[in-house]
């Protein structure tokens, strides 16, 4: 099957593809879910690890 | 270099500097998204983290592997997919961002010292990233230069030093500050650069079916080396088995491919990237579960776009340097010879008119030439002589023509390789012979990007490592200190990353990287799913899960695997033996990587420590999993 001898190696090119194309469903069946509200934490994370990233520049 | 050489550099560099100036202008960093409350696109989030996964050690080591194993490494993009993009993303992203913002942790080392209370988990951490980092560093490093070494023809040295500069010009000049917007601008470039590479490469083989047949029809032509471990074509899987004590050496190796391919580079790699801390590092900054939903479609198309095109361009390149390639050229000289050595295995150089007879008695024929355009004496190209190379000669002062009629690993062999090849400057070579130059150039720049987006985040979590969780846990304070030690960290990471690049060219890149991320999963994986998924986990468990699969990593390494324990020497050095497989045991387990041994003693060794020791006080895990239970 397209010029491949061994379905070991068919198989394993089908499931790359099949691999991909799970994540592309998954990812627009749940589009919009999960979303949260951004707290109070994770303001404070993010301005730590930017004051963080500039300190060590 | 030519006019039009300079012309697409230019232009690129103009297109990227613009893009990444508006783009940096605009949208600044993840963490701005989150101070702000809003969501980092999840194509930017997605290229990012792609950009950030995949670098020139994925392209040019993997694919050059590939070559030489052939289209069985496609599992590891199975696993690269599945497992690196899909598991990970569903199922670890979520509960590591919460996690790390709840108990306001800002590396790997220090989410798992907040989540199991120690601060030896955090130092023994820290200090195993700051020391082995650097080897996957120097694979990043290594694969840019072999690329640039290729399309510009200078000197391995002097290649490994320019992109150096580069790299370390970007570092410095603010490449540390993780802008998602110009890791993505370098995502969307790879992923155009590679969709034409595997276009183009099925096209010049007349079609994804034929392609693939003409790489099975070939699969006479395997070296005696690999058929006698185990390759059986490139469209085949190695030869599997496992050798009985006491077999004969011929018949015991002739699994060894099979181990090699599937324990050390599809396992190794395709598992290990689970517990890389870069990676880890990058889920705490995008905003919630839906930017990970959504990110999970581009990562999954992206990473098949990156790693399946490398591997299955690598291994038709043995198709098409065998069948297509036609080198328009100058002749130089149709029996140049090249020495490699007095043991007959050292590198190859050019042999000098003046060279002595045992010199040239021993020295292989090669056929040497110019590229229409290159005129300088340094710019002699080498191809292996066969007899089965065919060489036309231009008439009426048209171009020589060469059909060097060869497989990619014969291919790699010139100048400053051994006679066994180099399996690293496989795709750089077939990019530059197959492509047009315009194209080389252009690939070049989006392997540099990929090089680039990995080495900042691998530099900063370095020196991070000692900055943040050695320095700062030791002294117990945050001062400009720490600031300074972050930065001799990464300075210091750097130099030991292109030192050993210096020392170690040659089929390097892929053993490096696997080296590093099976260390990373058997020391970090237990405890990373442990502290997000277990609350039973224990302290002592965490420490000694950590402790068993990193010694247990390094000896195997050392004392056991033939391929890493030759290279290192010690066990010769300590032992007087290659390895110290005792008689009784099969000699099989030589070329089983150290990951398929200790990740499972590791993971037990978790479990049941965790299960005999005493837990976590109640409120501390209360406290770890409020922001996951908070949901």
């Amino acid at each position: 099957m397209w010029g491949i001898e061994d379905p070991g190696i068919v198989a394993c090119y089908a499931l790359c593809i099949a691999a991909s194309v799970l994540c592309v469903v998954y990812g627009f069946i749940n589009w919009n879910r999960g979303d949260v509200l951004v707290k109070k934490e994770d303001v404070d994370w993010a301005k730590e690890e930017k004051e963080e990233i500039e300190d060590a520049l | 270099m030519d006019l039009l050489t300079i012309i697409v550099v230019i232009i690129y560099l103009m297109l990227v500097g613009y893009l990444g100036y508006q783009g940096y202008r605009r949208t600044k960093t993840a963490s701005d998204y989150l101070v702000a409350g809003r969501s980092v696109h999840p194509v930017v989030m997605a290229l990012s983290y792609g950009a950030t996964f995949i670098s020139t050690s994925a392209i040019v080591g993997f694919g050059g592997v590939a070559a030489n194993f052939g289209l069985g490494l496609l599992w590891l993009t199975f696993f690269n997919i599945f497992v690196g993009v899909f598991i990970a993303f569903v199922f670890l992203g979520e509960p590591i961002r919460r996690m790390g913002h709840h108990l306001d942790a800002h590396t790997f080392p220090e989410l798992m010292a907040k989540r199991f209370d120690s601060k030896f988990i955090q130092i023994f951490c820290a200090l195993v990233i700051f020391l082995f980092m650097p080897l996957y560093a120097m694979a990043v490093i290594v694969g840019g230069a072999e690329f640039i070494v290729s399309i510009f023809h200078i000197p391995y040295d002097a290649g490994l030093y320019i992109f150096a500069l580069i790299v370390a010009a970007y570092v410095i000049a603010g490449g540390l500050k993780g802008v998602m917007f110009t890791d993505a601008l370098q995502g969307a470039i790879m992923l155009v650069g590679m969709l034409i590479l595997v276009a183009c490469t099925y096209y010049t083989l007349g079609g994804f079916t034929a392609a693939h047949q003409a790489l099975t029809d070939m699969s006479d032509l395997v070296p005696k080396g690999l058929t006698a471990i185990g390759h059986q074509g490139w469209t085949s899987m190695p030869k599997f088995g496992w050798a009985s004590p006491g077999d004969a050496p011929a018949a015991a190796a002739q699994y060894n491919l099979w181990w090699i391919m599937v324990s050390t580079i599809v396992l190794g790699v395709g598992i290990g990237v689970l517990a890389q801390p870069q990676l880890v590092v990058r889920f705490m900054t995008v905003k919630s579960r839906k930017s990970l939903n959504r990110a999970v479609v581009v990562g999954g198309v992206f990473i098949l776009a990156m790693t399946g095109v490398a591997f299955v361009v690598g291994s038709l390149s043995n198709a098409y340097f065998h069948r297509n390639e036609v080198i328009p050229c100058q002749l130089v000289n149709e029996q140049a010879l090249l020495d490699p050595g007095a043991d007959g295995a050292g590198r190859l150089t050019p042999v000098a008119l003046e060279a002595s007879a045992e010199t040239k008695a021993r020295a292989k024929a090669f056929v040497s030439y110019r590229l229409p355009g290159e005129t300088e004496e340094n710019a002699l190209r080498y191809v292996l002589k066969t007899p089965g190379m065919v060489i036309r000669r231009g008439e009426n002062g048209g171009l020589d023509q060469i059909e060097p009629h060869l497989i990619s690993i014969a291919r790699s062999i010139t100048v400053g390789t051994t006679m066994k090849g180099n399996t690293d400057t496989i795709v750089p070579i077939f990019v530059g012979s197959a492509m047009p130059k315009w194209f080389g150039i252009i690939f070049l720049m989006s392997l540099l990007s990929a090089a680039m987006s990995t080495l900042s985040s691998q530099f900063h979590t370095m020196g991070t490592a000692v900055g943040r969780d050695i320095f700062e846990q030791i002294t117990h304070r945050h001062s400009r200190h720490s600031v300074l030690i972050t930065r001799l960290g990464i300075l210091v990471g750097l130099i030991a990353a292109i030192t050993m690049g210096k020392l170690v060219r040659g089929n390097i890149i892929a053993l490096a990287t696997a080296l590093f991320f099976g260390l990373c999963a058997s020391s970090f994986l237990p405890m990373l799913l442990g502290g997000l998924f277990w609350k039973r986990m224990t302290r002592v468990g965490a420490i000694s899960s950590i402790l068993v699969g990193f010694l247990g990593s390094t000896f195997w390494s050392v004392f056991i695997n033939a391929k890493t324990a030759g290279g290192l020497g010690f066990c010769m050095a300590l032992t007087g033996k290659a390895t110290l497989i005792p008689s009784w045991a099969s000699p099989t387990w030589a070329v089983v990587d150290p990951l398929i041994v200790s990740l499972p003693i590791s993971l037990l060794v978790a479990v049941i420590v965790s299960l005999c020791t005493k837990p976590l006080t109640a409120s501390h895990v209360k406290y770890c999993y409020g922001g996951i239970k908070s949901e």
